[in-house]
């Protein structure tokens, strides 16, 4: 990197061509985040950067540990978090009525959330121990399915349907990168398509259903279930190529759009930044996503490389489905957008995806050092 | 994807290498998914922002800016001085939008809670929300206090559908007394939107003329609302003013008409089931047009309820009629001066006399006089008002010779006055009476028509032009258009000695002997004339007070003062007052009086006031008030507008001609011999229309006359 003499080796290691453009993104985060609080740090921008501050630290924590831990702690890791979402469960079903929070006295716990990157980190280590050649035989394939569907069903019970889906688009794409064959995965492609249309008149609850008839026809009930995703693409479409300008956005500050600060935070800003800040939102995420599979591919060993792809694909997901959910390209489920939407929690997970990245990328810079 | 086909077959030879080698390229194939769904995103992104900008930009402003009309005030309706009959007073009121809101009940019942409706007033609302259809406004309250409207105000975030504003609310100082005349609002119907479609017609607060001379000037009396562009949030609170246009006020409408007699005749009528007509002699403007009892326009504004329509409808005096134009009457020994003129243009000298044995023989029949005049000629037929000499007169001329002056009159015809409704009536004659009943003209029917009985039958309002006509020796044209006089018709034919003859008549009929001598005035020297008439009811029973009111004579009465050049000239019509000098006259005095010196007549009259509870107005609330205790919220549930609304299509559809006019037993007309009444029970239909919204029907049948 740049000259050792003068930075100090700590911050001369740090994935700068990432981090840089991240720094950008929460900056922008911020500040649509101060023009939706009606122009004002409170209660959403400067909280927004102090959880991104005090996170950093944590991944870069997170960056300095070593993989042999990350072998050893995956099991009880995951295990750790299935007991808490059992435990999510049981206190639900004790209280009457279903929860996804565990308050532990000085902050809320969404397990389901933990999960993402733990169903990552322990399939990475379940396929890595897998001898090769049992990678195309059900001894690769049904444990897989076990650890992604104990906390899947879990979460579905919640229910909580979108954080379900993102555990096993993570868990599906580590086993497709891990080698698994591929028909396989088209046959569950084809399985899936099938089971579609039985699953959504049998296991959705009533919400989840009007959501996703409404996102086939939002013009259906302009004022009930499609009012957010017409109100949404009204936002986005006003703000035209460079935006109404910073805190003009009318959308948003006449509360049209709802949920202007999480889920819909991307409409906030192209409302006020227009098709450019668009543009340079896909950037960075195309910059962090593009770091990420790189690291993945660089690393010389089975485990990180699939643990830092896996961590990417988790991200993307986020992005993916909150960006066609905004843009009418999906129905509305509860998926903030990483990094820009304002809460702690999806902060914590992005980050840790992001910290486990980093780690990966530290271990590829000294091969020799470890395993 | 760049999988080779062999690799679906299962693999027996998989190795870290083959692993790893297959982890690579399908970590390509996973960034590429992720890249192209970039950029799908940023293609969709690209359509939404750029390509569709116009469009949402165009939605997002409609978000934004919310047009709402200011409903125009509405123009003032003036008397002949100036003073409103109408006019608006600012008010704070509460409207609703039933398809604008998400529980209708819930949200109702929260209002009423907050406005503090009481049973009756929360029954009525919710038959009119029941009744609300699409986006048209329904009234929750007006005119209310600061403090209560306030309380509406600040939940309006959670009452979606509810409008506050402080609008304007139509006022009719007189209340009941121009009922008739004026009219009254209310919120548009359906079918008035669907005609007019006028996104005025469902503002809140926008009210449309219903009836009298609201709804045959709504045009002139609307105006141009005013708009108000503000910005709103999703919740409909306003953020700030964009722009404000104000609404131009209607035109103003001064009519002829005095308020304060219009009042005062009104009022004068008391009790009674009556018209009162007064139209100016020299120009032909009419006023007063009084039909009484009345309803309270003010209170119709909003809707009519339940048990306003109860009261209303159970009211035996027809208070929905506007009698004045549309009550028909058979006017009695009233038509006696117009007889006279058309003797005399027939060649019946003033002087001739004719002895009055108490009756008429005509072949067996013998027709009833009231009493043995003697010798009469023709000042004294009408002074007394002696049947014998007209039968007789009548007989002898024919009865081909009064119609057409009957109707040169004003009898029987239409005049070009701006009122929502108007009646012919019938001055029968030989053609009508083959077209309508297919029956030859007998002198029986002509004995009866000479003396305003039979199958005569004219409006109150007929009855004062053609007092006027008489009185002026005009052809006045009555107008109801302050400044804007009708020009006099084609002369009327008779010469200023045989006018003379008539208003002898008459002068002596009160400043002689004759029979309204009880109701003389003499106002600095102003003397009245007049004439009056009685028409009976049923057949067979004894004239004067009976005890049930319906069976009792119409009591009549026309006049005009002062004596030596007339000025005023009026007509009284009194439903069921018995004889036309007890009830019918007694009010012409008071309310001649009123023009000459309001002082004496007030006072007159506010003594009487005492005696019946109190004004109309008054009475009328009282009234109600005994309604509510009474029957609280168990009143059937009507929708009065409509039902008056089929009324009137009822009216309409019928020729509006003298063919609706139908004798109840037209076989019984030729057996009436030497019976007390003159004429035949010939039922013209007086109270008018069995089609009437109240669907009474006052019948009147023959009558004699004093």
């Amino acid at each position: 990197m740049m000259s050792r003499s003068i930075i100090p080796e700590v911050v001369a290691a740090q994935p700068w061509q990432m981090l840089i453009p991240l720094f950008g993104l929460i900056s922008l985060g911020a500040a649509v985040l101060y023009s939706a609080a009606g122009g004002h740090l409170h209660p959403y921008a400067l909280s927004h950067v102090i959880r991104f501050g005090v996170f950093l630290v944590m991944a870069i924590v997170i960056s300095r540990m070593s993989r042999n831990f990350f072998r050893m702690a995956a099991y009880p890791i995951y295990g750790g978090i299935v007991a808490l979402l059992v435990l999510v469960e049981l206190i639900g079903a004790v209280g009457g009525g279903s929860q996804r929070w565990l308050n532990l006295g000085f902050m809320t716990l969404q397990p389901s959330e933990l999960m993402k990157p733990a169903i990552v980190l322990v399939l990475a280590r379940f396929y890595e121990t897998l001898p090769p050649p049992m990678t195309g035989s059900w001894r690769g394939l049904v444990p897989a399915g076990v650890l992604i569907g104990i906390p899947a069903g879990l979460v579905v019970l919640q229910p909580d349907l979108g954080t379900a889906l993102a555990i096993c688009f993570g868990g599906a794409v580590t086993m497709f990168l891990a080698g698994l064959p591929l028909w396989w995965f088209l046959s569950a492609g084809a399985a899936a398509i099938i089971a579609i249309p039985v699953a959504f008149f049998t296991l959705l609850h009533d919400y989840q259903r009007n959501r996703v008839l409404t996102f086939l026809d939002p013009e259906s009930d302009p004022l009930g279930t499609g009012y957010h995703i017409t109100q949404s693409k009204i936002a986005i479409g006003s703000g035209g190529v460079f935006g109404k300008g910073f805190g003009n956005g009318t959308q948003s500050h006449l509360q049209y759009l709802p949920e202007a600060h999480t889920d819909f935070v991307f409409a906030t800003m192209a409302e006020e930044w227009g098709f450019v800040g668009g543009l340079f939102v896909l950037f960075v995420f195309g910059v962090l996503l593009n770091w990420g599979m790189n690291v993945a591919r660089n690393s010389p060993d089975r485990f990180s490389s699939l643990l830092a792809a896996g961590m990417a694909a988790t991200v993307f997901f986020y992005v993916a489905i909150n960006l066609m959910m905004v843009m009418g390209l999906a129905p509305v489920v509860g998926i903030p957008l990483p990094f820009m939407s304002h809460g702690g929690t999806s902060m914590l997970t992005n980050m840790i995806c992001v910290g486990i990245m980093m780690a990966v990328n530290r271990w590829n810079q000294r091969p020799a050092t470890f395993s | 994807m760049k999988i080779s086909f062999r690799r679906l077959l299962p693999q027996i030879h998989t190795t870290s290498a083959t692993l790893r080698n297959s982890f690579d390229r399908r970590s390509l194939v996973v960034g590429s998914v992720q890249g192209g769904i970039g950029m799908l995103l940023a293609a969709r992104m690209g359509y939404l922002a750029v390509f569709e900008n116009e469009k949402y930009k165009l939605e997002a402003e409609s978000n934004r800016v919310n047009l709402s009309l200011i409903p125009p005030r509405r123009g003032w309706i003036l008397d002949r001085h100036g003073t409103p009959l109408a006019s608006n007073h600012a008010d704070f009121r509460v409207d609703a939008i039933p398809a604008r809101m998400k529980n209708v009940e819930q949200e109702i019942a929260a209002v009423e809670q907050l406005l503090q409706l009481d049973a009756v007033q929360r029954q009525d609302l919710e038959d009119k929300i029941d009744k609300a259809r699409g986006f048209a406004a329904v009234e929750v309250a007006s005119g209310l206090e600061w403090e209560r409207f306030a309380a509406v105000s600040v939940r309006l975030p959670d009452l979606p559908g509810i409008v506050t504003q402080r609008g304007f609310s139509r006022y009719y100082p007189n209340g009941p007394s121009v009922a008739h005349l004026i009219g009254y609002v209310g919120p548009a119907s359906a079918e008035e939107y669907q005609k007019d479609h006028d996104p005025l017609l469902i503002t809140p607060g926008y009210k449309v003329g219903k009836d009298g001379l609201e709804k045959v000037f709504e045009k002139e009396l609307r105006g141009k609302p005013g708009a108000r562009r503000v910005e709103v949030t999703a919740s409909g609170r306003i953020v700030r003013e964009l722009e404000t246009r104000e609404d131009t006020p209607g035109q103003s409408i001064k009519l002829t008409i005095d308020g304060g007699l219009q009042d005062y005749a009104a009022r004068r009528i008391g009790l009674q089931s009556a018209a009162v007509v007064v139209i100016d002699c020299q120009t032909g403007g009419i006023l007063a047009l009084c039909s009484m009892p009345a309803f309270d326009p003010n209170s119709f504004a909003d809707g009519i309820g339940r048990l306003e329509w109860k009261m209303l409808n159970e009211d035996d005096h027809i208070p929905l009629l506007n009698k004045a134009l549309r009550g028909l009457y058979p006017p009695g020994s009233t038509m006696k001066p117009m007889a006279a003129l058309a003797f005399q243009l027939h060649g019946v000298s003033p002087d001739e006399r004719v002895n009055c044995p108490g009756g008429y023989r005509l072949g067996r029949r013998f027709f009833r006089c009231d009493a043995v005049h003697g010798s009469v000629d023709m000042r004294s037929a009408i002074e007394r008002s002696c049947n014998t000499y007209f039968w007789s007169m009548v007989h002898r001329v024919g009865y081909d010779t009064i119609a057409p002056v009957a109707r040169l009159l004003g009898l029987g015809q239409e005049f070009d006055i701006p009122v929502a409704q108007q009646r012919y009536g019938t001055i029968p004659d030989a053609a009508w009476k083959m077209r309508r009943y297919h029956q030859e003209w007998t002198a029986a029917d002509s004995l009866n028509a000479s003396i305003g009985q039979g199958y005569v039958s004219v409006s109150p309002f007929q009855m004062a032009v053609m007092t006027s006509r008489i009185a002026s020796g005009h052809n006045l044209q009555p107008s109801l258009l302050y400044g804007q006089p009708k020009p006099f018709g084609p002369a009327l034919p008779f010469t200023p000695e045989q006018l003379a003859v008539v208003h002898d008549g008459m002068f002596n009929v009160v400043n002689g002997s004759g029979t309204g001598r009880g109701s003389r005035i003499d106002i600095n020297g102003v003397l009245m004339a007049g004439k009056t008439g009685t028409a009976q009811v049923r057949r067979m029973i004894s004239r004067g007070h009976v005890a049930d009111w319906k069976s009792r004579d119409h009591s009549h009465f026309i006049c005009y003062a002062p004596t030596d050049s007339p000025r005023y000239a009026m007509s009284v019509v009194v439903e069921h007052g018995g004889f036309g000098a007890s009830a019918a006259a007694p009010i012409a005095k008071d309310v001649m009086t009123y023009l000459f010196d309001p002082g004496k007549a007030w006072d007159t009259l506010l003594a009487m006031e005492k005696g019946w509870g109190g004004t109309a107005q008054e009475r009328l609330d009282a009234r109600y008030r005994q309604y509510v205790a009474q029957y609280g919220v168990g009143a059937p549930k009507v929708s009065a507008e409509e039902e008056i609304e089929k009324a009137r299509k009822a009216q309409d559809a019928e020729p509006a001609s003298n063919a609706t006019q139908a004798p109840a037993e037209p076989g019984s007309r030729q057996e009436a011999v030497g019976g007390e009444a003159a004429g035949a029970p010939g039922g013209a239909d007086a109270g008018g229309e069995a089609s009437t919204a109240n669907g009474q029907a006052a019948s009147a049948t023959s009558g004699g006359n004093p």
